[in-house]
Protein backbone atom coordinates (compact mmCIF):
# COMPACT_ATOMS: atom_id res chain seq x y z
CA UNK A 1 0.00 0.00 0.00
CA UNK A 2 0.97 3.62 -1.17
CA UNK A 3 1.30 6.48 0.99
CA UNK A 4 -1.62 7.78 -1.37
CA UNK A 5 -3.73 4.89 -0.88
CA UNK A 6 -3.02 5.19 2.80
CA UNK A 7 -3.96 8.83 2.69
CA UNK A 8 -6.95 7.74 1.14
CA UNK A 9 -7.86 5.14 3.66
CA UNK A 10 -7.43 7.64 6.42
CA UNK A 11 -9.81 10.30 4.61
CA UNK A 12 -12.91 8.05 4.05
CA UNK A 13 -12.43 6.00 7.81
CA UNK A 14 -13.38 8.85 9.01
CA UNK A 15 -16.09 9.57 7.24
CA UNK A 16 -16.86 7.13 4.75
CA UNK A 17 -19.20 9.89 2.75
CA UNK A 18 -17.08 11.84 1.25
CA UNK A 19 -17.52 12.50 -2.01
CA UNK A 20 -15.34 11.69 -4.46
CA UNK A 21 -14.83 15.22 -5.95
CA UNK A 22 -13.90 16.31 -2.11
CA UNK A 23 -11.61 13.32 -1.52
CA UNK A 24 -9.75 14.43 -4.96
CA UNK A 25 -9.61 18.04 -3.82
CA UNK A 26 -8.17 17.23 -0.04
CA UNK A 27 -5.78 15.36 -1.78
CA UNK A 28 -4.30 17.01 -4.70
CA UNK A 29 -4.98 14.30 -7.26
CA UNK A 30 -8.26 14.04 -9.79
CA UNK A 31 -11.44 12.59 -9.50
CA UNK A 32 -10.58 9.67 -11.92
CA UNK A 33 -7.66 8.78 -9.70
CA UNK A 34 -9.20 8.81 -6.86
CA UNK A 35 -11.86 6.41 -8.54
CA UNK A 36 -9.36 4.08 -9.61
CA UNK A 37 -7.87 4.17 -6.14
CA UNK A 38 -11.45 3.20 -4.94
CA UNK A 39 -12.00 0.83 -7.17
CA UNK A 40 -8.66 -0.83 -6.72
CA UNK A 41 -9.16 -0.65 -2.92
CA UNK A 42 -12.52 -2.37 -3.31
CA UNK A 43 -11.22 -4.71 -5.47
CA UNK A 44 -8.30 -5.87 -3.15
CA UNK A 45 -11.27 -6.31 -0.16
CA UNK A 46 -9.04 -3.07 1.76
CA UNK A 47 -12.44 -1.45 1.80
CA UNK A 48 -14.62 -3.90 2.61
CA UNK A 49 -17.71 -1.68 2.99
CA UNK A 50 -19.01 1.54 4.02
CA UNK A 51 -21.42 1.61 7.09
CA UNK A 52 -22.69 4.43 9.32
CA UNK A 53 -22.16 4.76 13.01
CA UNK A 54 -25.47 4.92 14.74
CA UNK A 55 -26.88 5.72 18.01
CA UNK A 56 -29.42 3.34 18.54
CA UNK A 57 -30.50 5.04 21.74
CA UNK A 58 -31.69 7.75 20.14
CA UNK A 59 -35.38 8.19 18.65
CA UNK A 60 -36.24 4.22 18.74
CA UNK A 61 -38.37 2.63 21.32
CA UNK A 62 -37.01 -0.63 20.24
CA UNK A 63 -33.26 -0.52 21.88
CA UNK A 64 -31.06 -3.37 20.53
CA UNK A 65 -28.93 -5.14 23.50
CA UNK A 66 -25.52 -5.72 22.83
CA UNK A 67 -23.29 -8.78 24.83
CA UNK A 68 -19.48 -9.86 24.50
CA UNK A 69 -19.21 -13.32 24.84
CA UNK A 70 -16.00 -14.88 26.10
CA UNK A 71 -15.61 -18.21 24.70
CA UNK A 72 -13.37 -21.37 25.45
CA UNK A 73 -13.00 -23.50 22.94
CA UNK A 74 -10.98 -27.06 21.57
CA UNK A 75 -9.18 -26.20 18.47
CA UNK A 76 -9.84 -28.57 15.46
CA UNK A 77 -7.46 -30.71 14.11
CA UNK A 78 -5.30 -29.48 10.72
CA UNK A 79 -7.59 -26.42 10.67
CA UNK A 80 -7.63 -25.03 14.20
CA UNK A 81 -9.77 -22.23 15.60
CA UNK A 82 -10.78 -20.91 12.13
CA UNK A 83 -13.74 -23.65 11.68
CA UNK A 84 -15.06 -23.34 14.83
CA UNK A 85 -15.25 -19.29 14.74
CA UNK A 86 -16.63 -20.00 11.14
CA UNK A 87 -19.81 -22.26 12.61
CA UNK A 88 -20.43 -18.85 15.19
CA UNK A 89 -19.89 -16.31 12.63
CA UNK A 90 -22.31 -17.60 10.29
CA UNK A 91 -25.02 -16.91 12.84
CA UNK A 92 -26.22 -13.10 11.74
CA UNK A 93 -26.72 -12.41 15.24
CA UNK A 94 -23.05 -12.81 15.65
CA UNK A 95 -21.51 -8.92 14.78
CA UNK A 96 -18.05 -9.73 15.09
CA UNK A 97 -16.11 -12.67 16.26
CA UNK A 98 -11.95 -11.86 17.42
CA UNK A 99 -9.70 -14.71 18.37
CA UNK A 100 -8.01 -13.81 21.52
CA UNK A 101 -4.70 -13.98 23.42
CA UNK A 102 -5.35 -14.75 27.30
CA UNK A 103 -7.35 -16.54 28.65
CA UNK A 104 -10.10 -17.66 26.79
CA UNK A 105 -9.79 -17.93 23.07
CA UNK A 106 -12.90 -16.37 21.24
CA UNK A 107 -14.29 -13.09 21.80
CA UNK A 108 -18.10 -12.75 20.15
CA UNK A 109 -20.27 -9.98 19.62
CA UNK A 110 -23.96 -10.82 19.93
CA UNK A 111 -26.72 -7.98 19.72
CA UNK A 112 -30.09 -8.72 19.79
CA UNK A 113 -33.34 -7.11 20.90
CA UNK A 114 -33.76 -8.32 24.33
CA UNK A 115 -31.58 -9.90 27.40
CA UNK A 116 -33.95 -13.32 27.11
CA UNK A 117 -33.12 -13.27 23.15
CA UNK A 118 -29.35 -13.26 23.39
CA UNK A 119 -29.31 -15.40 26.21
CA UNK A 120 -31.60 -17.78 24.02
CA UNK A 121 -29.05 -17.70 21.46
CA UNK A 122 -25.95 -18.45 24.01
CA UNK A 123 -27.49 -21.36 25.64
CA UNK A 124 -29.30 -22.93 22.39
CA UNK A 125 -26.91 -22.30 19.60
CA UNK A 126 -23.51 -21.27 20.74
CA UNK A 127 -22.85 -23.89 23.77
CA UNK A 128 -23.68 -26.55 22.14
CA UNK A 129 -21.46 -26.60 19.42
CA UNK A 130 -18.97 -29.39 19.75
CA UNK A 131 -15.85 -27.53 20.55
CA UNK A 132 -17.50 -24.78 22.94
CA UNK A 133 -16.17 -25.35 26.00
CA UNK A 134 -17.30 -22.51 28.17
CA UNK A 135 -18.98 -19.32 27.54
CA UNK A 136 -18.77 -15.92 29.55
CA UNK A 137 -21.82 -13.55 29.01
CA UNK A 138 -21.08 -9.75 29.40
CA UNK A 139 -23.77 -7.30 28.49
CA UNK A 140 -23.34 -4.19 27.25
CA UNK A 141 -24.89 -1.44 29.88
CA UNK A 142 -23.66 1.58 27.95
CA UNK A 143 -22.07 3.04 24.73
CA UNK A 144 -19.63 5.70 25.34
CA UNK A 145 -17.38 5.15 22.56
CA UNK A 146 -17.24 3.21 19.01
CA UNK A 147 -14.79 2.75 16.68
CA UNK A 148 -13.08 6.17 17.54
CA UNK A 149 -16.38 8.30 17.83
CA UNK A 150 -17.67 9.47 21.35
CA UNK A 151 -21.59 9.19 21.38
CA UNK A 152 -22.03 12.28 23.74
CA UNK A 153 -19.94 14.45 22.34
CA UNK A 154 -20.21 18.15 22.84
CA UNK A 155 -18.40 19.24 19.46
CA UNK A 156 -19.59 22.02 18.32
CA UNK A 157 -17.27 25.21 17.76
CA UNK A 158 -16.11 26.58 20.65
CA UNK A 159 -14.54 29.89 18.72
CA UNK A 160 -15.08 33.59 18.73
CA UNK A 161 -16.18 33.98 15.13
CA UNK A 162 -13.00 36.43 14.47
CA UNK A 163 -10.01 36.73 15.28
CA UNK A 164 -6.66 38.31 14.43
CA UNK B 1 -11.01 61.52 18.61
CA UNK B 2 -12.27 60.62 21.89
CA UNK B 3 -14.20 63.62 23.44
CA UNK B 4 -15.87 62.26 27.05
CA UNK B 5 -14.25 64.04 30.15
CA UNK B 6 -12.40 60.96 31.48
CA UNK B 7 -10.06 61.07 28.07
CA UNK B 8 -7.90 63.53 29.36
CA UNK B 9 -6.70 60.77 31.74
CA UNK B 10 -5.63 58.62 28.70
CA UNK B 11 -1.46 58.58 27.53
CA UNK B 12 -0.96 60.07 24.51
CA UNK B 13 0.68 57.08 22.99
CA UNK B 14 -2.76 55.13 24.01
CA UNK B 15 -4.83 57.54 22.22
CA UNK B 16 -2.69 57.59 19.13
CA UNK B 17 -3.30 53.58 18.81
CA UNK B 18 -6.45 52.90 16.54
CA UNK B 19 -7.95 49.77 17.45
CA UNK B 20 -7.68 46.81 15.59
CA UNK B 21 -9.95 47.06 12.45
CA UNK B 22 -10.41 43.07 12.96
CA UNK B 23 -12.48 44.16 15.99
CA UNK B 24 -15.38 46.10 13.96
CA UNK B 25 -16.33 42.82 12.02
CA UNK B 26 -16.33 40.75 15.19
CA UNK B 27 -18.89 43.04 16.52
CA UNK B 28 -20.58 42.67 12.99
CA UNK B 29 -20.66 38.91 12.51
CA UNK B 30 -21.25 37.78 16.20
CA UNK B 31 -24.36 39.45 15.28
CA UNK B 32 -25.52 37.55 12.77
CA UNK B 33 -27.10 33.81 13.04
CA UNK B 34 -25.95 31.11 10.56
CA UNK B 35 -22.42 32.72 9.30
CA UNK B 36 -19.67 30.27 8.40
CA UNK B 37 -16.77 32.09 9.77
CA UNK B 38 -13.17 32.07 7.86
CA UNK B 39 -12.43 34.95 9.97
CA UNK B 40 -10.75 32.50 12.93
CA UNK B 41 -7.15 33.20 13.35
CA UNK B 42 -7.15 29.71 15.31
CA UNK B 43 -6.59 25.85 14.97
CA UNK B 44 -10.17 24.07 14.97
CA UNK B 45 -9.05 21.38 16.89
CA UNK B 46 -9.99 21.49 20.48
CA UNK B 47 -6.12 20.72 22.49
CA UNK B 48 -4.87 17.10 22.40
CA UNK B 49 -6.09 14.49 25.40
CA UNK B 50 -2.82 14.09 27.02
CA UNK B 51 -1.95 17.44 27.17
CA UNK B 52 -5.15 18.31 29.00
CA UNK B 53 -4.90 15.19 31.42
CA UNK B 54 -1.70 16.66 31.98
CA UNK B 55 -3.17 20.02 33.39
CA UNK B 56 -5.28 18.14 35.43
CA UNK B 57 -3.20 16.24 36.98
CA UNK B 58 -1.28 18.76 37.94
CA UNK B 59 -4.12 20.62 39.53
CA UNK B 60 -4.47 17.82 41.47
CA UNK B 61 -1.29 17.44 42.97
CA UNK B 62 -1.49 20.46 43.84
CA UNK B 63 0.46 22.76 41.38
CA UNK B 64 -1.41 25.95 42.23
CA UNK B 65 1.18 28.26 42.59
CA UNK B 66 3.77 30.96 40.97
CA UNK B 67 6.49 29.07 39.05
CA UNK B 68 9.93 30.44 38.23
CA UNK B 69 9.92 33.79 36.78
CA UNK B 70 11.56 32.48 32.97
CA UNK B 71 8.94 29.38 33.66
CA UNK B 72 9.11 25.63 34.73
CA UNK B 73 12.87 24.82 34.58
CA UNK B 74 11.59 21.08 33.09
CA UNK B 75 9.75 23.03 30.50
CA UNK B 76 12.68 25.15 29.94
CA UNK B 77 14.64 22.44 29.20
CA UNK B 78 12.39 20.16 27.03
CA UNK B 79 11.93 23.44 25.03
CA UNK B 80 15.78 23.87 24.51
CA UNK B 81 15.67 20.39 23.34
CA UNK B 82 12.56 20.77 21.23
CA UNK B 83 14.63 23.86 19.68
CA UNK B 84 17.70 21.80 18.72
CA UNK B 85 15.59 18.56 17.83
CA UNK B 86 13.42 20.73 15.25
CA UNK B 87 14.93 23.18 14.54
CA UNK B 88 19.02 22.31 14.91
CA UNK B 89 19.49 25.59 17.45
CA UNK B 90 21.28 25.96 20.54
CA UNK B 91 19.84 27.51 23.49
CA UNK B 92 20.68 27.31 27.55
CA UNK B 93 17.61 26.47 29.70
CA UNK B 94 19.14 28.50 32.11
CA UNK B 95 19.72 31.75 30.41
CA UNK B 96 18.01 31.86 27.32
CA UNK B 97 14.85 30.63 27.56
CA UNK B 98 11.77 33.01 29.00
CA UNK B 99 8.18 31.76 29.03
CA UNK B 100 5.62 33.87 28.37
CA UNK B 101 1.81 34.52 28.23
CA UNK B 102 1.45 33.39 24.86
CA UNK B 103 3.82 34.65 22.07
CA UNK B 104 2.28 38.14 22.05
CA UNK B 105 3.59 38.76 25.47
CA UNK B 106 6.86 37.50 24.44
CA UNK B 107 7.20 39.85 21.66
CA UNK B 108 6.20 42.66 24.29
CA UNK B 109 9.09 42.24 26.35
CA UNK B 110 11.23 41.90 23.62
CA UNK B 111 10.24 45.06 22.16
CA UNK B 112 9.95 46.72 25.19
CA UNK B 113 13.97 45.30 26.53
CA UNK B 114 15.50 46.81 23.35
CA UNK B 115 13.41 49.89 21.68
CA UNK B 116 15.14 53.51 22.87
CA UNK B 117 11.76 56.40 22.34
CA UNK B 118 12.03 56.89 18.70
CA UNK B 119 13.70 53.98 17.46
CA UNK B 120 12.73 52.26 14.33
CA UNK B 121 11.14 48.33 13.68
CA UNK B 122 10.65 47.81 10.14
CA UNK B 123 7.42 45.57 10.44
CA UNK B 124 6.78 43.56 7.11
CA UNK B 125 3.41 44.52 5.50
CA UNK B 126 0.99 42.41 5.58
CA UNK B 127 1.75 41.64 9.08
CA UNK B 128 0.14 40.19 12.27
CA UNK B 129 -2.45 43.21 13.77
CA UNK B 130 -0.47 43.81 16.71
CA UNK B 131 3.10 44.37 15.34
CA UNK B 132 2.70 47.66 15.23
CA UNK B 133 0.46 48.93 18.11
CA UNK B 134 2.96 47.20 20.00
CA UNK B 135 6.03 48.75 18.76
CA UNK B 136 3.90 51.92 19.20
CA UNK B 137 3.72 51.08 23.11
CA UNK B 138 6.94 50.48 23.62
CA UNK B 139 8.11 54.02 22.51
CA UNK B 140 9.14 52.79 19.20
CA UNK B 141 8.38 53.96 15.84
CA UNK B 142 6.82 50.90 13.56
CA UNK B 143 8.37 51.31 9.56
CA UNK B 144 5.97 49.17 7.65
CA UNK B 145 7.35 47.91 4.55
CA UNK B 146 5.20 46.64 1.83
CA UNK B 147 5.43 43.06 0.01
CA UNK B 148 3.06 41.95 -2.95
CA UNK B 149 1.30 38.70 -4.30
CA UNK B 150 4.09 39.32 -7.34
CA UNK B 151 6.66 37.94 -5.22
CA UNK B 152 4.24 35.50 -3.00
CA UNK B 153 4.21 38.33 -0.51
CA UNK B 154 8.16 37.52 0.32
CA UNK B 155 10.15 40.78 1.34
CA UNK B 156 13.20 41.65 -0.85
CA UNK B 157 16.38 42.10 0.76
CA UNK B 158 16.82 45.73 -1.13
CA UNK B 159 13.42 46.92 0.63
CA UNK B 160 15.21 46.30 4.01
CA UNK B 161 18.17 48.88 2.80
CA UNK B 162 15.70 51.26 1.30
CA UNK B 163 13.79 51.36 4.90
CA UNK B 164 16.86 51.55 7.02
CA UNK B 165 17.68 55.25 8.94
CA UNK B 166 20.09 55.82 10.96
CA UNK B 167 16.97 55.34 13.87
CA UNK B 168 16.25 51.69 12.53
CA UNK B 169 17.48 49.23 14.96
CA UNK B 170 14.91 46.02 14.76
CA UNK B 171 13.54 43.92 11.97
CA UNK B 172 10.68 41.90 12.84
CA UNK B 173 9.83 38.77 10.42
CA UNK B 174 7.32 36.62 10.57
CA UNK B 175 7.22 33.03 8.47
CA UNK B 176 5.12 31.41 7.84
CA UNK B 177 3.07 34.49 7.50
CA UNK B 178 -0.05 35.71 9.32
CA UNK B 179 -2.18 36.64 7.07
CA UNK B 180 -0.37 35.36 3.89
CA UNK B 181 0.44 32.05 4.64
CA UNK B 182 4.11 33.04 3.02
CA UNK B 183 7.43 30.69 4.32
CA UNK B 184 10.51 32.41 4.03
CA UNK B 185 12.95 29.52 2.44
CA UNK B 186 16.82 29.26 3.37
CA UNK B 187 17.70 31.17 0.82
CA UNK B 188 15.42 33.70 1.13
CA UNK B 189 16.45 34.04 5.27
CA UNK B 190 20.49 34.14 3.53
CA UNK B 191 20.02 37.20 1.70
CA UNK B 192 17.62 38.96 4.34
CA UNK B 193 21.05 37.76 6.89
CA UNK B 194 23.15 39.26 4.53
CA UNK B 195 21.40 43.05 4.85
CA UNK B 196 21.03 42.45 8.88
CA UNK B 197 24.57 42.01 9.16
CA UNK B 198 25.64 44.05 7.02
CA UNK B 199 23.49 47.06 9.09
CA UNK B 200 23.88 45.65 12.26
CA UNK B 201 19.88 45.05 12.90
CA UNK B 202 18.24 42.85 15.89
CA UNK B 203 15.66 40.53 14.25
CA UNK B 204 12.58 39.42 16.11
CA UNK B 205 11.43 36.56 14.31
CA UNK B 206 8.17 35.46 15.20
CA UNK B 207 7.92 31.72 14.28
CA UNK B 208 4.68 30.61 15.74
CA UNK B 209 3.72 28.43 12.83
CA UNK B 210 6.93 26.99 12.04
CA UNK B 211 5.22 23.28 12.49
CA UNK B 212 2.61 24.02 10.16
CA UNK B 213 4.68 24.19 6.83
CA UNK B 214 3.53 22.10 3.83
CA UNK B 215 6.16 21.88 0.85
CA UNK B 216 9.52 22.32 2.00
CA UNK B 217 11.51 21.85 5.35
CA UNK B 218 11.55 24.99 7.34
CA UNK B 219 14.37 27.26 8.28
CA UNK B 220 14.62 29.08 11.61
CA UNK B 221 16.20 32.49 11.24
CA UNK B 222 18.41 31.91 14.42
CA UNK B 223 19.96 28.97 12.26
CA UNK B 224 21.24 31.03 9.42
CA UNK B 225 24.67 31.35 9.75
CA UNK B 226 25.83 34.51 12.35
CA UNK B 227 21.77 35.47 12.61
CA UNK B 228 21.21 33.20 16.57
CA UNK B 229 22.83 35.97 18.52
CA UNK B 230 21.21 38.90 16.56
CA UNK B 231 17.76 37.27 16.57
CA UNK B 232 15.27 36.74 19.75
CA UNK B 233 12.75 33.95 18.19
CA UNK B 234 9.63 34.03 19.62
CA UNK B 235 7.45 31.08 19.33
CA UNK B 236 4.58 29.13 21.16
CA UNK B 237 2.15 26.09 22.07
CA UNK B 238 -1.02 27.81 20.62
CA UNK B 239 -0.69 26.95 17.08
CA UNK B 240 0.98 23.83 16.84
CA UNK B 241 -0.55 21.65 19.54
CA UNK B 242 -3.77 23.84 19.03
CA UNK B 243 -3.79 25.52 22.73
CA UNK B 244 -4.73 29.03 22.11
CA UNK B 245 -6.83 29.55 24.96
CA UNK B 246 -3.83 28.32 26.87
CA UNK B 247 -1.71 31.08 26.20
CA UNK B 248 1.44 30.08 26.57
CA UNK B 249 4.59 31.18 24.39
CA UNK B 250 8.22 31.48 24.52
CA UNK B 251 11.33 33.23 23.82
CA UNK B 252 14.80 32.37 23.56
CA UNK B 253 17.73 34.35 22.30
CA UNK B 254 21.29 35.65 23.28
CA UNK B 255 21.86 35.55 26.97
CA UNK B 256 22.43 39.63 27.62
CA UNK B 257 18.49 40.28 26.16
CA UNK B 258 16.84 37.09 27.45
CA UNK B 259 17.73 38.23 30.77
CA UNK B 260 16.49 41.95 30.02
CA UNK B 261 13.18 40.50 29.16
CA UNK B 262 12.97 38.27 32.12
CA UNK B 263 13.68 41.87 34.23
CA UNK B 264 10.13 43.05 32.27
CA UNK B 265 8.37 39.75 32.34
CA UNK B 266 9.36 39.17 36.20
CA UNK B 267 7.75 42.77 37.50
CA UNK B 268 4.89 43.02 35.29
CA UNK B 269 4.18 39.17 34.77
CA UNK B 270 5.47 37.43 37.42
CA UNK B 271 5.33 33.88 35.54
CA UNK B 272 3.35 32.33 32.74
CA UNK B 273 0.46 30.18 34.04
CA UNK B 274 1.30 26.99 36.10
CA UNK B 275 -1.17 24.71 34.89
CA UNK B 276 -0.87 25.57 31.25
CA UNK B 277 2.84 25.41 31.48
CA UNK B 278 2.39 21.33 32.93
CA UNK B 279 0.13 21.14 30.04
CA UNK B 280 2.81 22.39 27.65
CA UNK B 281 5.13 20.53 29.04
CA UNK B 282 3.49 17.22 27.74
CA UNK B 283 2.81 18.78 24.81
CA UNK B 284 6.65 18.51 24.62
CA UNK B 285 7.49 15.44 25.49
CA UNK B 286 4.48 13.70 23.67
CA UNK B 287 2.59 15.93 21.28
CA UNK B 288 4.56 15.78 18.21
CA UNK B 289 2.35 12.66 16.39
CA UNK B 290 -0.80 15.05 17.34
CA UNK B 291 1.35 17.59 15.18
CA UNK B 292 1.86 15.75 12.37
CA UNK B 293 -1.81 14.36 12.49
CA UNK B 294 -3.32 18.05 12.55
CA UNK B 295 -1.08 19.40 10.17
CA UNK B 296 -1.65 16.98 7.56
CA UNK B 297 -5.39 17.90 8.19
CA UNK B 298 -4.45 21.47 7.74
CA UNK B 299 -2.70 20.44 4.30
CA UNK B 300 -5.06 18.82 2.76
CA UNK B 301 -7.90 21.52 3.51
CA UNK B 302 -5.43 23.99 2.18
CA UNK B 303 -5.42 21.76 -1.01
CA UNK B 304 -9.24 22.04 -1.20
CA UNK B 305 -9.48 25.70 -0.48
CA UNK B 306 -6.91 26.14 -3.15
CA UNK B 307 -8.72 24.43 -5.99
CA UNK B 308 -12.03 26.26 -5.33
CA UNK B 309 -10.74 29.51 -5.56
CA UNK B 310 -9.00 28.44 -8.44
CA UNK B 311 -11.88 27.55 -9.98
CA UNK B 312 -13.95 30.30 -9.15
CA UNK B 313 -11.38 32.37 -10.98
CA UNK B 314 -9.76 34.44 -8.00
CA UNK B 315 -5.96 34.41 -7.83
CA UNK B 316 -4.05 33.16 -4.97
CA UNK B 317 -0.40 32.57 -4.38
CA UNK B 318 -0.03 28.69 -3.07
CA UNK B 319 0.75 29.73 0.98
CA UNK B 320 3.28 27.29 1.98
CA UNK B 321 2.24 27.33 5.97
CA UNK B 322 -0.06 28.80 8.43
CA UNK B 323 -3.46 28.11 7.70
CA UNK B 324 -4.69 31.16 5.58
CA UNK B 325 -5.25 32.09 2.11
CA UNK B 326 -4.92 34.94 1.01
CA UNK B 327 -6.49 35.52 -2.12
CA UNK B 328 -6.77 38.59 -4.63
CA UNK B 329 -10.30 39.98 -4.85
CA UNK B 330 -9.04 43.15 -7.37
CA UNK B 331 -11.32 41.88 -9.98
CA UNK B 332 -14.20 42.54 -8.37
CA UNK B 333 -13.72 45.72 -8.14
CA UNK B 334 -14.60 46.05 -4.54
CA UNK B 335 -12.17 47.48 -1.45
CA UNK B 336 -10.90 44.35 0.82
CA UNK B 337 -13.51 46.15 3.17
CA UNK B 338 -17.06 46.04 1.32
CA UNK B 339 -16.05 42.47 -0.40
CA UNK B 340 -15.99 41.14 3.48
CA UNK B 341 -19.05 43.22 4.28
CA UNK B 342 -21.11 42.49 1.33
CA UNK B 343 -19.88 38.96 1.55
CA UNK B 344 -20.77 38.85 5.30
CA UNK B 345 -24.44 40.28 4.86
CA UNK B 346 -25.39 38.44 1.24
CA UNK B 347 -24.01 35.11 1.76
CA UNK B 348 -22.94 34.86 5.77
CA UNK B 349 -19.70 33.94 5.55
CA UNK B 350 -17.10 35.59 7.10
CA UNK B 351 -13.59 36.64 6.09
CA UNK B 352 -11.26 39.11 6.95
CA UNK B 353 -10.11 42.12 4.87
CA UNK B 354 -6.63 42.34 4.05
CA UNK B 355 -6.47 46.21 4.68
CA UNK B 356 -6.03 45.08 8.38
CA UNK B 357 -3.29 43.70 8.01
CA UNK B 358 -1.70 47.13 6.43
CA UNK B 359 -1.58 48.89 2.92
CA UNK B 360 -0.78 46.19 0.99
CA UNK B 361 -3.00 43.79 2.38
CA UNK B 362 -5.70 46.08 0.57
CA UNK B 363 -6.97 43.79 -2.63
CA UNK B 364 -6.87 40.28 -0.42
CA UNK B 365 -8.86 39.06 1.81
CA UNK B 366 -7.64 36.31 4.71
CA UNK B 367 -9.57 33.21 4.44
CA UNK B 368 -8.72 30.58 7.27
CA UNK B 369 -9.22 26.96 6.33
CA UNK B 370 -9.12 25.86 10.14
CA UNK B 371 -12.28 24.91 9.77
CA UNK B 372 -14.06 21.74 9.16
CA UNK B 373 -14.48 20.24 5.33
CA UNK B 374 -18.13 20.06 5.11
CA UNK B 375 -18.14 23.80 6.58
CA UNK B 376 -15.50 24.48 3.93
CA UNK B 377 -16.98 23.10 1.01
CA UNK B 378 -20.48 25.25 2.15
CA UNK B 379 -18.35 28.58 2.09
CA UNK B 380 -16.67 28.07 -0.88
CA UNK B 381 -20.53 27.63 -2.35
CA UNK B 382 -21.45 30.58 -0.77
CA UNK B 383 -18.34 32.75 -2.11
CA UNK B 384 -18.71 31.67 -5.98
CA UNK B 385 -22.38 32.26 -5.73
CA UNK B 386 -21.71 36.05 -4.34
CA UNK B 387 -18.79 36.39 -6.95
CA UNK B 388 -21.74 35.23 -9.28
CA UNK B 389 -24.23 38.26 -8.44
CA UNK B 390 -21.19 41.21 -8.74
Amino acid sequence: MNSTERELLQLIEKNGRLETGTIARLMGITEDETKQILDKLEKEKVILGYSAIIDWTKGTEDGAVTAMIDVKVTPKRGVGFDKVAERIYRFPEVKAVYLMSGVYDLSVSIEGKTMAEVGRFVSEKLSTIDSVISTTTHFILKKYKHDGLVFSDNDEDKRIVVSP
Amino acid sequence: MITEPTSKYLSNTVQSIQPSGIRRFFDLASSMENVISLGVGEPDFVTPWNVIEASYHSLEQGYTAYTANAGLFELRKEISRYMKRRFGVMYSADEEIVVTVGASQAIDIALRAVLNPGEEVIVVEPSFVSYAPTVTLAGGVPVPVNTYSENDFKLQPEQIEEAITDKTKVLMLCSPNNPTGTVLSKDDLERIAEVVEKHDLLVISDEIYAELTYDEPYTSFPAVKNMRDRTILISGFSKAFAMTGWRLGFACGPKTILQAMLKIHQYTMMCAPTMAQHAALEALVNGQKDVVKMKESYRQRRSLVIHALEEMGLSCHVPGGAFYVFPSIEKTGLSSEEFAEQLLMKEQVAVVPGSVFGESGEGHVRCSYATSVQKLEEAMRRIDRFLQTL
